[in-house]
């Protein structure tokens, strides 16, 4: 044991110091080049950002908690997109914050469930799942039926989006988006959101 | 990758191996210390310490990890840009995958593609392949046992909005359908609505007041028939109901037909020949029309 071991294990925030600057290394080589590569920060071609009322879908989608029972990520792994459709690309979530890719499903992936479905198809089965299958263990969201947004929030949101993430908003999009979700229900969000889901798969590569 | 980036982690990742090799080289201790008692001098409440070596196995271990490591990625990707002497990536290993898998199940699929759905119901594993199918694919509108719901229509009676042969079901499967039952709100007073509703009710041969009756034929007459027909048969030109038999698409009480009158009815069935393909499409028609089939001998 030299002294100068002695010195790190008999002083804590030195040693605490000195820990992070060697655990950082592994960020520094793995993360930190995300933050500038071409495949991880350019958006797919085709990929569109959220309408007004896709947005507050999505919100209400994080609220209820969607994510903890359904991924929004389909690995490049044959049994996957053989069921759902084309494995994800980074370059489809670079809008996405927080990302809503989830790591557990109790429920099917659902990055590629727009246009899967019907409209209507959606609004029977999130008021009350088993209407259409008899043996889902889904629970039922009735409220969303009744709840009608406000829209109060809905530009704020839009021009946070546009101004701390880069999201390619154009001033009538905010202007308007109170207006885009009036009178809607949480409901109509809710499937507009989904419904968008995977619309830039296609375009993938 | 830019190479900035690309030099930027193979330098990270050699610094940390090679830098790693340096500390385990130079502060390993092969043997105990030669003290008069081989203790580090610690005392705690009476409690010494032995300064031993670690044990060599251990060692070797680290040892082992780095040598692991730097042959893991000369073989694959991970120094930067560097792709690694086996070429491997993740889409790669992807489409072997499915080639695979599509040299063992596509010509399985291909040998039914153009077999006639005729035929088809009477072989079993191309039964057994289409309900696989059908279990995967149609059960979240029609059900497992296909029976349907509210909405979705029940494939194993023998009652069909387009028609039952083969081919239209086939067409319904590929492209898809739209029945658009347009609203009427706008146009009836709710009034107008019961009459309307009490006569259709009459079609399916219930109960229903006789003077609503008559004013709702007048209404049906100028209004339903284009789609409906004068006798209420429907038609499988426009997917429309026959309302004169007992099966209901979205139900048949009076609330929920006066509701489809009022608000109309959107039925989407979507298309799916980009989702399953033509011999996948061929085998899942002959399953669906077996259903009805059963029933109708």
């Amino acid at each position: 044991m030299s002294m100068t071991h002695d010195t790190i294990e008999k002083n804590i925030g030195l040693m605490g110091i000195l820990t992070l600057i060697v655990i950082s290394f592994g960020g520094l080589a793995e993360i930190v080049p995300l933050f500038f590569l071409e495949e991880t920060t350019k958006p797919v071609k085709g990929l569109k950002p959220y309408t007004a009322l896709q947005m507050e879908g999505r919100d209400i989608y994080i609220r209820e908690g969607c994510n903890t029972c359904h991924s929004q990520m389909v690995r490049p792994f044959r049994a996957e997109t053989e069921r759902y459709g084309p494995y994800s690309v980074a370059g489809e979530h670079v809008w996405e914050h927080p990302f809503l890719w989830g790591s557990k499903r109790t429920g099917p992936d659902l990055a590629r469930v727009g246009g899967r479905y019907s409209d209507e198809w959606h609004r029977v089965h999130l008021i009350n799942p088993r209407d259409v299958v008899p043996e889902s263990n889904m629970p039922s969201f009735p409220w969303l039926a009744e709840n009608v947004l406000d829209g109060e929030l809905t530009a704020k949101k839009l021009s946070i989006f546009k101004n701390q993430f880069g999201v390619p908003y154009k001033d009538e999009d905010i202007a308007g988006a109170k207006e885009a979700v009036a009178g809607k229900t949480e409901l109509d969000a809710l499937v507009a959101y989904l419904q968008s889901l995977g619309h830039a798969a296609e375009n993938r590569r | 990758m830019s190479e900035f980036w690309s030099w930027w982690i193979i330098a990270i990742t050699l610094i940390c191996i090679f830098g790693n090799f340096w500390l385990l080289h130079f502060t390993k201790k092969t043997e105990a210390d030669e003290c008069e008692d081989g203790t580090t001098g610690h005392a705690y409440d009476g409690i010494q310490e032995y300064n031993n070596p670690l044990p060599k196995w251990w060692l070797n271990l680290f040892y082992i990890t780095l040598a692991f490591g730097i042959g893991y990625l000369i073989l694959f990707p991970g120094l930067g840009k560097f792709e690694g002497t086996l070429g491997w990536t993740k889409e790669n290993q992807w489409e072997a995958e499915v080639q695979q898998a599509e040299s063992v199940y596509l010509p399985l699929f291909k040998q039914y593609e153009n077999t006639p759905v005729t035929e088809l119901v009477n072989d079993e594993l191309a039964m057994d392949m289409g309900r696989r199918i059908f279990l995967n694919v149609c059960f979240a509108c029609h059900g497992s046992d296909a029976a349907g719901s509210p909405g979705y229509p029940n494939l194993t009676d023998n009652d069909w909005l387009y028609g039952s042969t083969p081919d239209i079901i086939e067409e319904s499967i590929t492209n898809g359908r739209s029945g658009q039952m347009p609203p009427f709100g706008q146009q009836f007073n709710e009034e107008q609505i019961t009459f309307l509703t009490s006569y259709v009710v009459s079609l399916s041969g219930r109960n229903a007041p006789e003077n609503e009756i008559a004013k709702g034929k007048a209404l049906y007459d100028t209004n339903c028939v284009a789609c409906h027909g004068a006798d209420g048969k429907g038609s499988h030109a426009f997917g429309a109901p026959n309302l004169t038999d007992t099966t209901w698409l979205f139900g048949g009480s009076r609330k929920v037909i006066a509701r489809t009158i009022r608000s109309g009815r959107n039925g989407q069935m979507p298309a799916h020949k980009d989702i399953l393909g033509k011999a996948k499409i061929r085998l899942v028609t002959a399953y669906v029309y077996s259903l009805s089939q059963e029933k109708a001998e």
